[in-house]
């Protein structure tokens, strides 16, 4: 079969090939432990697998003062050992019985997860229950997991400039709030980490009621439930603190930071606006201003890329993204790098007028009804996946929002309209809410600057 | 709660062999009208169907002033074709949510589609002009060029990147696999329309083309698109003639950056794919440092000394010269006793130091942990393209974790006696590296 001729009629007049827009994601069960776990069973039956993660609402926005980076630290203690079983032991029987595992720590949560057959569930519960209460720990252990953290610093920041001004960007972006430390944290104050500031964030913040447990796989939630009352449910509640964090005051100017560096080959330029997330600004708002980022800067059929990498061929790569699942204020970003003889100057300057262009007269209806369609498909993809559904659950339920707000994302994203999409950004993508970076080698004797 | 631990451990020793069948009994060997064969699993859970096909060559189809047309080729082949320029064609994947992408690295061409059921028809319609009616339009030539030349400029002071291209040109001094395949700045400058039409020319012809299918598409439909898509492709064409070519190995490289952290990659021969002793090789890696937490690199080099965040060996299993490699990466005063340590380590698994217990580990893991890598479409398409690119028959996904069960002591003894010898590691440093003996 040959559709060159309904390719062409499709693609000039943008007729609607359908997909999907009332689908559910991942239609989850979820019940409560008497202890106040949350549970979450999304069932995928092809094949006889399982993810099991547990995700705790804490992270690194949560570190004790002076001790950035703490909860990713104690993430990678989780791994030494228990009052119950020796150090590397969870790994070992992990790896024994054919499962994968690992971890991670956001500004917002800590997580962990095995993947693994169906029939070994109960054994890797049974040891993440373990260690959500018995963790046991010494110095022989804390101190040189501190020196693998110090060198996991140095091989994901320290030794990559774009990333250098990365963490510059957010430091200079959030004046008071702790998103402005890295999720790694400072190196000055890793370095003195100690178990006894290991041991009192874990006790602080490792409960169950703190914890959201999530399986995802060749089960339901009639064979979740008895599994998870005999070991997180034995585990009992204790007073967890309620995250709150220093509050940003109102945004008052734009900044900017150059970051110049020898090993700078290839310049580019992105820029931070201070956004609300979903959980302060609500889900029009949010989903608006994720319409918005796709249209502005997702994919080679974007105005940024379409502006200022094809038409005026000031730029190899450009675009904008915005995420909304965050318990504070997060950002909205746009960045591009420049192709050979262009100045960073001169393609700032075309970045804004497309910026400008953007919210002044604002996006049209035909190119917010295709971002609908494009996200509204990514609802499908996600479902062709063990471990998304339980990414997405996973860091909504941390940030503050509700397994509703996952569900229904496709359909909300639907009923937007052109103007609430426009408004959000206007609100926004103002200057005084932003921070500019242009990463650069020095420049040469004789060269300006 | 240990009891329960205790009882899920010993019961479950003897269910992992049986687990994976469930997925893999269902693969298909699906022939068109016109002869071409793909591997498809069914699978209508979810509506939406991924397809992963390879033509073999890649890079070898590449002569060394031409370094980076595979890869520029690649780039540009869903930049427009027949009667759409780039922005029409673009578009219409896009609006229709169809992720077709293609790459090239030293053995293959390789395509990669994801569509939503029904938008079906439309992507292997994209798919098949992206192939057959190839466009070239000058916009997108120069503007895929300077995206090449911003990669490799940000790149070229990358330290794990420049740490594996070392490697690479010292490997393999004369030979395609010694040059990046993502070209040079001068190579990539110099590359013109008529190099790209004369490699889609050599490259995409029938004879070379492997495809795997996954997701949700019957067998029959399947023999019709095979024709439609791939149909209108030269059943035949040139071979690239690169010979298989032995490493040059037994250095140790410096090359001189302002880093905090020194990153290493080290390597020597390793075995081929299709060589019976490929388990008994894959087995002995998952103890050097296949294995995670559970490796002998990572324990020494992480767990006991602090000294990487990650330590790890993986078999390069290329066409024309086999490798075993891996890398780490330490801060510049420790790096020397980093490489020591993976020295130590190799040495010991050359003298045939490996238990009972080690292989047992290895294979409980590696047949234990096989579903876990065929839980999406995309995964499951690519593994069956990978498996028609080799010559494996339709079932090997049900026999694949006999042939991991069958691996002894003697043969992992073996294979690591023949393969692994520290004084003939080659090891690139990249960084500033403190006492570290050249």
């Amino acid at each position: 079969m040959r559709l060159t001729s309904l390719l062409l009629a499709t693609a000039l007049a943008g007729a609607a090939l359908t997909s999907p827009s009332a689908a559910k994601m991942f239609s989850p069960e979820r019940f409560t432990l008497d202890n106040g776990m949350d549970v979450v069973v999304v069932t995928n039956r092809r094949a006889p697998v399982v993810s099991h993660w547990v995700w705790y609402r804490v992270g690194s926005a949560d570190s004790p003062q002076g001790k950035s980076g703490l909860p990713h630290f104690v993430e990678h203690l989780m791994f030494k050992g228990t009052d119950n079983r020796e150090p590397g032991e969870f790994s070992r029987l992990v790896a024994r019985n054919g499962g994968t595992e690992n971890a991670m720590t956001s500004a917002d949560f800590t997580a962990y997860f095995q993947n693994i057959a169906r029939d070994r569930l109960g054994l890797v519960m049974e040891m993440e229950a373990d260690r959500m209460a018995h963790l046991r720990l010494t110095d022989d252990l804390v101190l040189p997991e501190r020196d693998v953290v110090l060198e996991e610093r140095r091989s994901v920041v320290d030794n990559n400039p774009s990333a250098r001004l990365a963490e510059q960007m957010s430091a200079a972006l959030y004046l008071n709030h702790p998103y402005g430390d890295p999720v790694i944290g400072w190196f000055h104050e890793m370095e003195t980490y100690d178990r006894a500031d290991a041991e009192a964030f874990y006790d602080a913040w490792y409960a169950p009621n703190n914890a959201v447990l999530i399986v995802v796989g060749d089960i339901d939630a009639e064979e979740v439930r008895p599994l998870a009352e005999a070991t997180y449910g034995k585990i009992p509640a204790r007073d967890v603190r309620t995250r709150e964090r220093l509050k940003e005051p109102p945004a008052a100017v734009a900044r900017r930071i150059v970051l110049e560096d020898p090993q700078v080959r290839q310049p580019s330029l992105s820029r931070a606006y201070l956004a609300p997330s979903q959980r302060l600004a609500g889900w029009e708002k949010a989903h608006a201003l994720d319409l918005f980022a796709e249209v502005l800067g997702s994919g080679s059929t974007s105005r940024l890329y379409r502006e200022l990498v094809v038409e005026r061929a000031l730029a190899s790569n450009a675009g904008a993204f915005y995420r909304g699942t965050a318990l504070d204020d997060t950002s909205f970003r746009v960045y591009a790098t420049p192709r050979q003889g262009v100045s960073l100057a001169e393609l700032e300057a075309a970045l804004d007028e497309v910026l400008a262009e953007a919210l002044r007269d604002g996006l049209t209806d035909d190119e917010v009804e295709r971002a609908k369609r494009r996200m509204q498909a990514e609802a499908v993809y996600a479902q062709d996946s063990l471990s998304g559904a339980a990414r997405i659950i996973g860091s909504a339920l941390t940030t503050g929002l509700t397994i509703d707000d996952v569900e229904q994302w496709p359909e909300r994203i639907g009923l937007l309209t052109t103007d609430q999409v426009n408004q959000a950004a206007r609100d926004v993508l103002l200057p005084e809410r932003s921070v500019t970076g242009w990463l650069q080698t020095p420049p040469q004797e004789g060269e300006t600057g | 709660m240990r009891t329960i631990l205790m009882g899920a451990l010993v019961s479950g020793a003897l269910l992992l062999a049986a687990a994976p069948a469930t997925a893999a009994a269902n693969v298909e060997r699906v022939v068109s009208d016109l002869g071409i064969e793909a591997y498809l699993l069914h699978e209508p859970s979810v509506p939406l169907i991924a397809m992963s096909f390879a033509f073999k060559g890649g890079t070898q189809f590449e002569t060394a002033e031409q370094a980076g047309l595979a890869q520029m080729t690649a780039a540009l082949l869903d930049e427009g074709a027949g009667e759409l320029d780039s922005l029409a064609f673009r578009t219409a994947l896009e609006d229709n949510a169809i992720q077709l992408s293609f790459n090239a690295d030293r053995d293959a061409f390789v395509g990669d589609l994801r569509t939503l059921t029904v938008n079906k028809e439309l992507a292997f319609d994209l798919t098949r002009l992206a192939l057959t009616e190839v466009r070239f339009d000058a916009e997108p030539i120069e503007r895929v060029r300077a995206q090449v030349m911003a990669v490799i400029n940000r790149r070229s002071t990358d330290p794990g990147t420049v740490a594996r291209e070392t490697f690479f040109a010292t490997a393999f001094p004369d030979h395609s696999y010694g040059v990046s395949d993502r070209g040079s700045l001068a190579t990539v400058a110099a590359l013109g329309r008529d190099d790209l039409v004369g490699f889609v020319d050599r490259q995409l012809t029938r004879d070379k083309l492997r495809i795997g299918v996954a997701g949700d598409i019957t067998a029959d439909e399947l023999a019709t698109v095979l024709d439609d898509v791939f149909g209108d492709l030269p059943a035949e064409g040139p071979t690239s003639g690169a010979e298989p070519v032995t490493p040059v190995l037994g250095s140790t490289v410096v090359v001189s950056q302002p880093v905090p952290q020194s990153v290493v990659m080290f390597g020597q021969g390793g075995v081929s794919r299709t060589d019976p002793d490929y388990y008994a090789a894959h087995v002995a890696n998952y103890i050097l440092g296949g294995g995670g937490f559970q490796s002998r690199l990572l324990k020494e080099i992480r767990e006991k000394r602090g000294l990487a965040y990650s330590a790890y060996s993986y078999l390069l299993p290329t066409d024309l010269s086999p490798l075993w490699t891996g890398g780490v990466a330490t801060n510049n005063e420790d790096v020397a006793e980093s490489v020591r340590l993976i020295r130590q380590e190799v040495a010991r698994l050359a003298a045939g130091d490996v238990t009972e217990d080690d292989l047992e580990g290895a294979r409980t893991f590696l047949t234990g942990s096989f579903p876990l890598r065929l839980t999406s479409n995309a995964q499951v398409a690519g593994m069956l393209r990978g498996m028609a690119v080799l010559g494996l028959d339709v079932d090997y996904l049900e026999r694949r974790n006999t042939l991991i069960d069958a691996v002894t002591l003697e043969d992992v003894k073996r294979v690591t006696r023949e393969l692994l010898d520290p004084d003939d590691l080659l090891v690139v440093v990249v960084g500033d590296p403190q006492g570290l003996d050249g």
